[in-house]
């Protein structure tokens, strides 16, 4: 398991928040608490489609709801482009909006660059009680795939270390 | 384009707020192959021993993947029986609405012997895929039993191994198509014959 010194590490409290999902609608991440939770920090909507992390995220969903696991993305892109981008991968999973004060979340997680004003790509696996218990900063313009959340969500299920 | 180089920033809003550092960058390590080439299972092109092995994970009607199509037949012709090639399925079926039905063709030739006549006329022809009746077409023009092709093809008998396919890939770090493996370890670089050249050379 990789550990990095900046992104929040395993074993620390992830701080609530509450995004939107679409114009009207927020999601909270206290909601999800008693399931496992993926969070998807990603730089920007529409990247290209056959190498895009969050249409691979798509397909491998149903592996994801083996463990109970929810997924969020989050990126600053605005809601409407938010909008545009899951429709047209046909995302199965909220998308969320760190877009006002931008980067706000992202920054909380350690996952925002401040010189490019981007959401970093970060990866984190949330326990049922909201504990970080993996994380992973992916190196620039790495899509990091799905391999590292499906090895947490399997060691979740094992006593802690 | 991908880097490795992340850049330092020597700002820092606040120390409570965090931000990447780089450092991320220095360890990183290319995901490897789990699921090991099986000639009883594998579709393998050149000799099942020889010393190089790149594995392919494509989408038939991924663009990117038709792109790195004459790419990978350069790499061949250069490394000639130094390499044996390994093609596994990866369909992005939310995003590539005939990809699952031209993975199904390709696996229905495999059964008649002709995976890579199959595979290579997907690629040729990706801008003409289509539905199953465009699929069987090809089926025709390769010289297949399309009576046997459509029968398999309408039950999804290849559906499974297409999926475990898939899964592999997964968990192997397939994070998009095409993506190659040289030797067993992710190929990070261009899907481009030089940079796979160079990649399979500096491994062997």
């Amino acid at each position: 398991m990789r550990k990095s010194s900046s992104i929040l590490n395993p074993g620390r409290k992830a701080p609530n928040f509450s995004l939107n999902s679409t114009p009207d609608q927020k999601v909270s991440l206290k909601d999800f608490r008693g399931q496992p939770v993926i969070l998807a920090f990603y730089p920007a909507d529409w990247s290209p489609v056959c190498t895009d992390q969050l249409s691979l995220y798509a397909m491998v969903m149903p592996e994801f709801k083996k463990f109970n696991a929810e997924l969020l993305a989050i990126s600053v892109d605005n809601i409407w482009s938010h909008l545009a981008f899951a429709k047209d991968r046909k995302l199965n999973f909220p998308v969320l909006s760190d877009f006002e004060p931008k980067g706000s979340i992202s920054r909380k997680f350690g996952a925002y660059k401040e010189k490019i004003g981007e959401s970093a790509r970060a990866l984190f696996v949330l326990d049922d009680k909201g504990v970080v218990r993996w994380s992973h900063l992916s190196p620039d313009g790495v899509n990091p795939g799905a391999e590292g959340i499906l090895s947490a969500l399997e060691q979740l299920n094992k006593p802690q270390t | 384009m991908a880097t490795t180089t992340a850049t330092r920033h020597s700002r820092r809003p606040s120390k409570t707020l965090l931000e990447p550092t780089g450092k991320e960058a220095e360890s990183y390590e290319p995901p490897k192959l789990v699921v090991p080439v099986d000639p009883s299972r594998d579709h393998i092109q050149g000799d099942p021993k020889a010393l190089l092995t790149l594995v392919e994970y494509g989408d038939y009607q991924c663009p990117f993947c038709g792109a790195a199509y004459p790419e990978v037949k350069k790499v061949q012709k250069e490394l000639g029986a130094k390499l044996r090639f390994v093609f596994r399925n990866f369909p992005l079926t939310n995003v590539h609405e005939f990809a699952m039905d031209a993975a199904e063709t390709a696996e229905a030739a495999a059964t008649q012997g002709k995976f890579w006549e199959m595979h290579d006329f997907l690629y040729e022809h990706q801008r003409t895929l289509g539905d199953q009746s465009v699929a069987l077409g090809y089926a025709k023009k390769i010289g297949l039993d399309t009576q046997k092709v459509e029968r398999e093809t309408s039950q999804h008998f290849y559906q499974k191994r297409i999926k475990d396919d898939f899964m592999g890939g997964v968990r192997s770090g397939v994070n998009g198509t095409p993506t190659f493996y040289v030797n067993g370890v992710r190929h990070d670089g261009p899907a481009e014959a030089e940079a796979l050249v160079e990649s399979l050379k500096a491994k062997s």
